[in-house]
């Protein structure tokens, strides 16, 4: 019966692919496009930045920009690129362990207080975390720490939702007849979760780990909140101070644009890497 | 008769429960942190919203705390500034929730029909603005927005930085932002629909419009109530896109979401009572706009 109108079919099934393909293009531009942007104008010399149109590039200036903005005042910005790596990249691996050791301890071992743990963790998730750096700032400068580094990573290891993800990855890796099989061979519980339940439950923490980097390298809140130091801004803060003053000084601009740009790459490098990885957390993290 | 034989001791310890202090010992990093910067914040910032700061007699020995019970709170909740904020909040989830939802949802949908080629490349696309700290996507739409820099400046109808404009401008980058994170969650659990499911809808002649509705999203329906919960919260909390386009324009003022309230009470008015009592309004709110979309998805999955 439906053969006659094949060919009407046919057309109405290339313009729909046609309308999906456009859907899928305006997506796409609408995402990459201002990171286009940025790129472009990365290159750009202050005076091409404001002359040149947006997307076209100018002559190359890129390095050149780098080199104004490691040596912008005092070289602040290295400070600050080390700082990120610092706080997220230690914070990430920290966080992460810290996450997996109790997820497991809530997944697979009876202790009293277990229930009511899980419970707060799950209370945790929920507090936004705008609600909660205030809070933590006049903690902070009650017990006289504002301004430290520690005002700013200790908070940051706290990560209720690697625990949740964490607990559920425990629970599917990690078989009761192995750690049982343990016990009897006499080890203690310590060095049953380091040597046997923590190399089981990897891939899940290597996903903790992931997210947790990338939530420490995107946080703000908690470095302006805490810090009036520029020596221990991260880049986010520091790229935020120095754009309050495009307006007055347009010579932040390419420090600006040149440091967002410099802020922007790893990750995108990395989440290009490591797709397959942090597609699997996603997944994990959303589906219950 | 009940003594247990010596040589079945060791099997007996082997099988032994766990002991307290090991489980705790890999609990207790976790469970003191969740106390130090979680709970003890949150108790301390409740006894600090009843208390303010006055002159104490003549003013001579400077400020003093002094207990006045839900005041501050009063204050918050009749301020017009903190009343503009819930507005600005209010409209802003409105036209965010359904936008990203939705468009996360038909992106995904279309990526999960067959005929689309180059799926990889399209899901990478749309997720890169995720790895882009908030920050400097804000710098980026700013810049993008400012006149004699940004293409849009010229190519809108309106003025994106304007007071009419201000907006919509807002919407777009935090859009930005996280669209393509939902539409990879949206997309994983739609690969989880079972295909026989798919299969049997196409031999009963269901299109693939007729498809998605009725099989494809009813299906994935409680990771959508996840992600709706996770968007109106972070919509409650819009903070970093209007201050960095403070800088930029006159459009937002220093209280224009309940987050930058909190902020100029703290750090500019240094009214630490003020910003107590708004910090715990806000996490209220959160839980339970949060606690109401789950009870919604709760009954609607039954």
């Amino acid at each position: 019966m439906t053969r006659p109108t094949a060919a009407p079919g046919r057309t109405s099934r290339w313009t729909s692919r046609g309308a999906v393909y456009a859907v899928l293009v305006i997506a796409a531009l609408y995402s990459v496009l201002p990171l286009v942007w940025l790129l472009t104008s990365a290159t750009k010399s202050l005076g091409d930045f404001s002359t040149t149109s947006a997307f076209e590039f100018a002559d190359w200036n890129l390095w050149s920009n780098i080199g104004d903005l490691f040596a912008a005042e005092d070289g602040v910005f290295l400070s600050w690129v080390r700082n990120s790596l610092l706080y997220a990249g230690l914070g990430a691996v920290l966080g992460a362990l810290i996450c997996a050791a109790c997820g497991y301890a809530i997944a697979k071992l009876d202790f009293p207080g277990r229930r009511v743990l899980f419970a707060v963790t799950l209370t945790g998730v929920l507090v936004p975390t705008t609600a909660l750096a205030l809070p933590l700032y006049l903690l902070a400068s009650e017990l006289r720490v504002v301004d430290t580094f520690w005002a700013v990573f200790i908070p940051l290891l706290t990560n209720p939702f690697g625990v949740y993800l964490a607990r559920a990855y425990a629970e599917a890796a990690v078989p009761d007849e192995v750690i049982e099989a343990a016990r009897v061979d006499g080890a203690g519980e310590l060095r049953i979760f380091f040597r046997v339940a923590l190399p089981m439950m990897l891939p899940g923490v290597v996903t903790v780990l992931l997210f947790q980097f990338v939530g420490i390298w995107n946080n703000f809140f908690l470095p302006l909140v805490m810090l009036t130091d520029p020596e221990l801004f991260p880049m986010t803060l520091g790229l935020y101070q120095w754009s309050t003053r495009v307006s007055q000084f347009p010579d932040y601009n390419p420090l600006v644009i040149t440091g967002s740009l410099l802020a922007v790459v790893p990750l995108v490098i990395a989440f290009i890497v490591l797709q397959r990885q942090w597609r699997s957390g996603l997944a994990s993290g959303s589906v219950k | 008769m009940t003594v247990v034989p010596p040589r079945e001791a060791p099997r007996a310890t082997g099988r032994r429960r766990p002991s307290a202090l090991a489980s705790w010992a890999l609990a207790a990093p976790f469970a003191l942190l969740l106390l130090g910067t979680v709970l003890v914040p949150i108790g301390y910032a409740l006894y600090l919203s009843l208390f303010t700061e006055r002159l104490s007699g003549l003013g001579f020995d400077g400020p003093r705390d002094v207990f006045v019970w839900l005041e501050n709170y009063a204050t918050v909740l009749t301020d017009a500034a903190f009343h503009e904020g819930v507005g600005n909040v209010a409209r802003y989830a409105l036209i965010h929730v359904p936008l990203m939802l939705g468009g996360a949802l038909l992106l995904a949908l279309l990526l999960d029909a067959a005929m689309v080629r180059l799926r990889q490349v399209w899901l990478l696309s749309v997720f890169l603005p995720y790895a882009v700290p908030g920050v400097i996507g804000g710098l980026i739409w700013a810049y993008l927005y400012s006149p004699n820099i940004g293409p849009l400046n010229d190519l809108l109808p309106w003025d994106p930085l304007g007071s009419g404009g201000i907006m919509p401008s807002i919407v777009t980058i935090a859009t930005w932002q996280w669209l393509g994170y939902n539409v990879i969650i949206f997309w994983t659990a739609l690969r989880t629909v079972p295909r026989d499911v798919l299969e049997a809808a196409r031999v009963d002649g269901a299109g693939p419009i007729r498809t998605a509705l009725s099989i494809k999203v009813p299906a994935i329906r409680p990771t959508v109530f996840v992600a709706l919960v996770f968007t109106v919260i972070g919509s409650l909390q819009l903070f970093t896109e209007p201050l960095v386009l403070r800088t930029f324009t006159g459009s937002v003022t220093s209280t224009w979401t309940p987050s930058l309230y909190v902020y100029e009470s703290a750090f500019i008015s240094n009214d630490y009572g003020r910003a107590a009592a708004a910090s715990i309004l806000l996490a209220l709110a959160c839980a339970l706009l949060s606690a109401l979309v789950m009870r919604l998805s709760a009954r609607r999955s039954r």
